[in-house]
């Protein structure tokens, strides 16, 4: 009895779908990328969280909302609290140490695989204003999104 | 704990940011509020006290060398008016406890309450230019979210407004930021204040000036860039508007009085003529809104202008004594604002009406009510031992002492109107007969919500009795705007 028009206006998107699938993945990587990259080139937990935010608003677009939050269960308000703590925490730190507020440690460690790398405490802050442009961003577009 | 001049900017920053993560949980967001603003305010206790006893405080963030790093910069002024904004969201908040309804309190109110401290300490203690509009941006935001929440038709006509006009502040303001730079290579307000005097070009400096006033003129609603401020103001509900009222428009002003007494040579330059006459336009255009309006919220509204004008007016002087009573006059208006617009949101919610022919007679049915108000209007005005009497006299002698009448005279003129204004509220709000049965949804709730209006007024009260003491703190205060170098030093040591 179910007489519902099959919705005609639904426009044949298997192109952008099967596409994006593939192009998450790399704008994703590139993304971490750019995150890592940010302390001495171009760079950096903004940039780097936007393009994150880019890539799952890509997935947005070619999919649904329902669908992005049975993949990805984030609670975007919680990351961006969670963001904001872990940057706060880390500009705190040096308060213990008495050094000025945001002072950063670093030093050089002798990682597997990647050899002699430096490892600051600047980049624990980066992470911090990643999770919090992902979240905002993601807010905002679901926010506006979810109100037809 | 070279770190004191930041805890003020970053304990409400960590409570808020916790706050995020359980906001349905009401209660936790409440005590936790409370509490961090509490802890806040001993800070900024202990930062005036250590200020008064060691002079001024400067940290360096992220321990670059002075020039090169944003600096914080804890004088007296600043720590003062830390002290005073941080006092009043927490009987702000208290007062919001009692006033606003679950629903709406879960909403990220107090997140966006404590972020909005977060932005207006970080403004009074930066000492550098760039970070000051990191501040503002910081407080805007915050005042965006909640000059909307509620969602009123009126609000989000109201707020648009608000939101364009500070839009475009802020990018005057970015911009001026910029001009600056490229003129003189620095933006640390104590290496701005050096170097300033070097640029080859002095009228490059004066349109940069002029530039800055427009930016801090449209958010301390100077005449003739007030317009947005009367709408705006009245559709926020109470709590929000004593918030607005008391800070916001104040940082505003604090922002001329650091910049002009630091970086532009006030004193018989065009500037000085054209603060003056800023400052004379908004006390005028206050006094006439004053006493226009018959709705409660728009005469405190344009009690504000008034108030800028006074205190701008003693800015624009520039002398010690004139500073001081501005400065004086700044804590007192404050503090006295934020209980006026307190209690007239309890009129409101009492009657269910701004109007005041819809009032009359509260005080025979709630007597505590009707004289609070009476004594925070006679504060207002400026009534011998009350709050507002020495910022006056010392604003008045200080232009007197610089030759100038007219603006004394238009000072004194404008505390009859400020009186006049307020008695209008008391005789028709609070004295007379009961025009009809109220009520209004605060009627359970009023000794409650007194709690925190009484405590604020009494220290407003004590400010004023104890005028003495506190002298030699706004003293201090003030030194370092007659006299630059000290704060040059203070930042640039070594």
């Amino acid at each position: 009895m179910d007489m519902k028009p099959k919705s005609n206006k639904r426009v044949n998107d298997v192109i952008l779908q099967t596409a994006a699938v593939i192009i998450f993945f790399i704008i994703i990587v590139f993304s971490i990328h750019l995150f890592f990259s940010g302390h001495y080139s171009p760079g950096g937990g903004f940039i780097g969280g936007l393009m994150t935010a880019a890539a799952l608003v890509l997935l947005l677009l070619a999919f649904d909302s329902k669908t992005l939050a049975n993949v990805l269960p984030f609670d975007y308000r919680r990351m961006t609290a969670l963001g904001a703590l872990i940057a706060v925490l880390t500009a705190m730190h040096s308060i213990f140490f008495d050094l000025p507020f945001f002072t950063h440690a670093y030093d050089k460690f002798n990682l597997p695989l990647l050899g002699e790398e430096t490892l600051h405490t600047a980049i624990a802050f980066d992470l911090g204003v990643y999770f919090v442009v992902i979240g905002v961003t993601m807010t905002i577009i679901q926010t506006i999104g979810e109100s037809e | 704990m070279i770190n004191l001049p930041v805890f003020p900017i970053v304990i409400p920053a960590l409570a808020a940011i916790i706050m995020m993560f359980l906001p349905k949980n009401v209660r936790l967001q409440r005590g936790l509020a409370l509490g961090s603003i509490f802890v806040t305010l001993l800070v900024s206790l202990f930062l005036v006290h250590t200020v008064s006893q060691e002079g001024i405080l400067t940290l360096n963030l992220g321990n670059w060398p002075a020039p090169f790093s944003i600096t914080l910069v804890s004088d007296m002024l600043s720590a003062l008016l830390v002290t005073t904004s941080t006092l009043l969201t927490f009987f702000i908040i208290w007062f919001a406890v009692h006033y606003f309804s679950t629903a709406y309190e879960e909403n990220y109110l107090y997140v966006a309450m404590m972020f909005l401290l977060v932005g207006v300490n970080g403004a009074f203690t930066t000492g550098d230019i760039f970070n000051l509009f990191v501040f503002f941006e910081v407080f805007l935001i915050s005042s965006y979210v909640l000059i909307v929440l509620g969602g009123k038709g009126v609000q989000l006509r109201e707020s648009i407004k608000y939101l364009l006009v500070n839009v475009l502040a802020s990018a005057l303001f970015v911009m001026a930021v910029a001009y600056l730079y490229g003129a003189v290579g620095t933006l640390s307000l104590a290496d701005l204040a050096q170097k300033i005097p070097l640029v080859d070009n002095p009228n490059v400096i004066s349109v940069i000036g002029v530039l800055f006033i427009i930016v801090f003129g449209l958010k301390g609603a100077l005449v003739p860039l007030h317009y947005w401020l009367p709408g705006s103001y009245v559709v926020a509900p109470t709590p929000i508007l004593a918030l607005f009222g008391a800070l916001l428009t104040k940082v505003g002003v604090y922002s001329i009085l650091r910049t002009y007494t630091l970086l532009f040579d006030v004193n018989g330059t065009f500037l000085q003529t054209f603060l003056i006459v800023l400052a004379v336009l908004t006390i005028i255009t206050g006094m006439v809104g004053a006493i226009a309006y018959n709705d409660v919220k728009l005469i405190i509204i344009y009690n504000i202008m008034i108030a800028v004008g006074v205190i701008l007016y003693g800015i624009a002087i520039n002398t010690q004594t004139s500073l001081e009573g501005a400065l004086y006059y700044l804590i007192h208006d404050m503090m006295i604002k934020a209980v006026l617009f307190m209690l007239v949101g309890m009129m409101i919610g009492i009657t269910r009406s701004g109007q005041l022919r819809e009032m009359g007679g509260l005080i025979t049915r709630f007597p505590l009510f009707g004289w609070t108000f009476f004594i925070a209007a006679l504060s207002l005005a400026g009534i011998p031992p009350l709050s507002g009497f020495f910022g006056k006299l010392l604003i008045v002698q200080g232009g007197v002492g610089e030759g100038d009448l007219f603006g004394p005279i238009l000072v004194l003129i404008s505390s009859l109107f400020v009186l006049f204004s307020v008695i209008k509220i008391f005789l028709n709000g609070f004295w007379g007969e009961e025009r009809r049965q109220y009520d209004g949804p605060l009627i359970p709730f009023t000794n409650r919500l007194l709690v925190p209006v009484c405590l604020l007024l009494a220290v407003a009260v004590a400010y004023g009795f104890g005028a003495e003491l506190m002298h030699p703190y706004i003293t201090q205060a003030i030194e370092p705007l007659t006299q630059p170098e000290l704060y040059i030093d203070a930042v640039l040591k070594e």
